[in-house]
């Protein structure tokens, strides 16, 4: 169905350009094939599919057709999606295959860091842009650091330093860790035990899950045992909606505070507010923040029918600043395109002065979020109160850290 | 404190109870299956996707019909059923004399589509269900804190194990089931009507995962994938119960499930890998499985 739907985007294309409509406009940008295609790939069926998904598509077409509005490009806009089904090799053979015979130039959401990585390599081998904004490594702007690829929403660093800090100084400060167990978990655990050490706090021990566990109240029950005084999750999805369902059977949650360390708003709707209510967290985006990201999440709600995840609002913010940025340049070419990325500084509903650093991390501000009470939520979808907003500078890796070979020291 | 194995015999005995839970459940999934190979010689893939979508019913049933948890676990089942009927008649009948492949396959693509179905309506995060106000709160075991829907959980399943176990193993109707199994032909002669039997035994197989659905509800998050995400450490139970043994199936499942929960204390990386590891070793010196005949 949706090989079939790609299918008739290519081949509506390739009627329009036999059609001659030919791109003779004065000034008109030097643009391969005569176009800008941006390729959404993402995960369409699969356990992440509520946080990026069909969701990530639709904020894509948005900032296409708003930026058709605003700028009135004499150049045509395409966009694709496929999914990667969270296999980094279906993930990159995708991409390779947009790139080499599609004419895709940008690729954008790529959601699930082993995927993200291997888009990354490919997108620098073919000299084009990766906006990613759905993984969450930080090894995508430290180790495997590319010129081509921006980290653009958030990362484990500044998922874990949040809650890491306030929780901890909150007089909450021994923690004990319930992990997903492969690459993603083990990195947001040890970026949170940094933090949680730093700022005077001891971390008691872990328990390693295995993915997508179908039952949790063994592993809570450890976690219980140990009288850590935090119990952080480190793990997403499913899997994060399950422990906290079964933290609150166990009655963990009147003991114990939970911290679910990659939690989004598409989770505590799924678990609803009695369940969630008085998590910290920390968040990219919300939707209800102030007027011009109501205005513009409700009208991502008219046409997807849930509130943005943090991952939707940057997919739609990086379409948008990237063909601001190939209007400015009158090219597609990567190169070109982001010297300018680089040098913008990003100001739209998702980002207030963002600017993407050396390492091609995209620095925003963040939010530590705290759940509210179900008495005081005043309609749908209202769901947090924002306790802090965690300046870009505090919430990302420091450059000094970094250890991307890019970075100049 | 006195301890077993480094642990505490508190938290051992804690670990033991939740592993008697989630036996439960694979003993309700697991002798579904047993029953529908048994009689059928149909290897049901659609199993989890059933289970998923007795959840599912008790689901739409609380949000758009206000029926409550108790009437769930009459109607969903039904509804399930219902549903099984539907499948066997107007698919799986035609393939009893075939390979079991051709069985597997459908029932397979069956799940596929019924996954998507529901993916596509309500998304992956999956809804929740709030635990049923009878059983707010927990017993205090003295050495775990056990809450009362676990407790339940455990005494419906083995409630509607044994009384399946009862009805096939000892009565006349499941004489005739029996019979039907082993010479449908013969067994027709006698005036019975066997087609109808073999659908109404798909129809109840499937209904008691749809009975383990609606139950595992108010514990788990209901999602889409829920059923696949246990379906196939199911299977694994009844291969290593024997297939189509149904005291087999309700043994293996509960014991299995208490392994798997110790291996969560002890080694909690290979808990979802411990299953699998039995399975192999069973088959090894049993191929017909722990309590299965050898044909």
């Amino acid at each position: 169905m949706k090989r079939k739907l790609i299918g008739a985007l290519v081949g509506a294309a390739v009627v329009s350009l036999a059609a001659g409509q030919a791109f003779a406009q004065k000034g008109a940008a030097k643009l391969s094939g005569d176009m800008v295609k941006i390729g959404v790939l993402t995960d369409m069926s699969g356990v992440y599919s509520d946080l990026g998904g069909q969701g990530s598509v639709t904020a894509a077409q948005m900032a296409i057709d708003d930026f058709k509005a605003q700028a009135k490009p004499s150049w045509k806009i395409e966009l694709v999606y496929a999914d990667h089904q969270n296999k980094a090799d279906v993930g990159s053979n995708k991409a390779r295959e947009w790139y080499d015979t599609q004419g895709v130039d940008m690729i954008t959401d790529a959601l699930n860091s082993a995927v993200a990585l291997a888009v990354s390599k490919v997108t620098l081998e073919k000299k084009r842009i990766l906006l990613d904004t759905g993984a969450a490594s930080t090894r995508l702007t430290n180790e495997d650091c590319s010129p081509n690829t921006v980290h653009y929403v958030y990362d484990t660093y500044a998922l874990a330093n949040g809650p890491g800090k306030a929780v901890t100084k909150q007089g909450k400060d021994s923690w004990y860790f319930l992990t997903a167990d492969y690459a993603f978990g083990h990195s947001l655990e040890k970026d949170t035990m940094d933090a949680v050490k730093a700022n005077g706090g001891k971390v008691i021990g872990a328990v390693r899950h295995p993915l997508n566990a179908s039952d949790f109240s063994s592993f809570l029950l450890q976690a219980q045992a140990s009288k850590a005084k935090v119990v952080g999750l480190a793990n997403a999805g499913g899997d994060t909606i399950n422990s906290i369902k079964a933290a609150n059977e166990f009655g963990l949650t009147k003991t114990q505070t939970i911290v679910g360390l990659l939690t989004t708003i598409i989770d505590i709707h799924a678990l609803g507010l009695p369940t969630t209510q008085g998590m910290m967290f920390t968040e990219g985006f919300y939707w209800n923040l102030n007027n011009e990201t109501r205005e513009w999440s409700r009208k991502f709600f008219g046409k997807h029918k849930k509130m943005p995840s943090m991952l939707h609002a940057g997919t739609y913010s990086a379409v948008m600043t990237y063909l601001k940025a190939v209007q400015a340049t009158g090219t597609d070419e990567a190169d070109a395109v982001m010297k300018h990325l680089k040098a913008t500084t990003i100001n739209d509903m998702f980002a207030k002065g963002g600017k993407i650093r050396e390492d091609g991390r995209m620095v925003h501000d963040m939010y530590l979020v705290e759940v509210k009470k179900p008495a005081e939520s005043k309609e749908p979808w209202d769901y947090y109160n924002i306790k802090a907003v965690i300046p870009g500078s505090e919430a990302f890796q420091p450059m000094s850290l970094s250890r991307c070979p890019l970075v100049k020291k | 404190m006195t301890e077993i194995f480094g642990i505490p015999i508190q938290a051992f005995m804690g670990q033991l109870m939740l592993g008697l839970v989630n036996g439960s459940f694979y003993a309700m999934l697991s002798l579904g299956l047993a029953v529908i190979f048994g009689m059928l010689n149909i290897i049901n893939f659609a199993h989890g996707a059933l289970y998923m979508a007795g959840a599912m019913l008790a689901w739409m049933g609380l949000n758009y019909f206000g029926i409550g948890y108790w009437w769930s676990l009459l109607l969903a089942p039904l509804g399930v059923g219902v549903i099984g009927i539907f499948i066997e008649r107007s698919m799986l009948q035609w393939l009893y004399k075939l390979d079991h492949l051709y069985g597997l396959l459908l029932t397979f693509g069956l799940a596929l589509i019924l996954e998507g179905l529901f993916r596509d309506l309500y998304g992956v995060s999956g809804l929740p269900y709030s635990i049923p106000e009878e059983f707010a709160g927990a017993y205090n075991l003295g050495f775990m804190f056990l809450p009362k829907y676990r407790a339940w959980v455990i005494l419906a399943s083995l409630l509607v194990c044994f009384a399946t176990w009862f009805v096939i193993e000892k009565t006349r109707l499941g004489a005739y089931l029996r019979a039907a199994t082993e010479n449908p032909k013969l067994t027709q002669a006698f005036g019975i009507n066997v087609p109808l039997m073999v659908m109404l035994t798909y129809g109840f197989g499937v209904a008691l995962a749809g009975f383990a659905g609606v139950l595992a509800a108010p514990a788990m998050q209901i999602s889409p994938l829920m059923g696949s995400n246990l379906i196939i450490v199911v299977f694994a139970v009844v291969v290593i119960g024997g297939m189509g043994s149904i005291l087999g199936s309700i043994v293996t499942g509960l014991g299995l499930g208490v392994i798997e929960g110790l291996t969560k204390v002890f080694y909690p990386e290979a808990s979802s890998t411990v299953v699998f590891i039995i399975m192999a070793i069973v088959l090894l010196v049993r191929p017909a499985g722990l309590f299965g005949r050898e044909k």
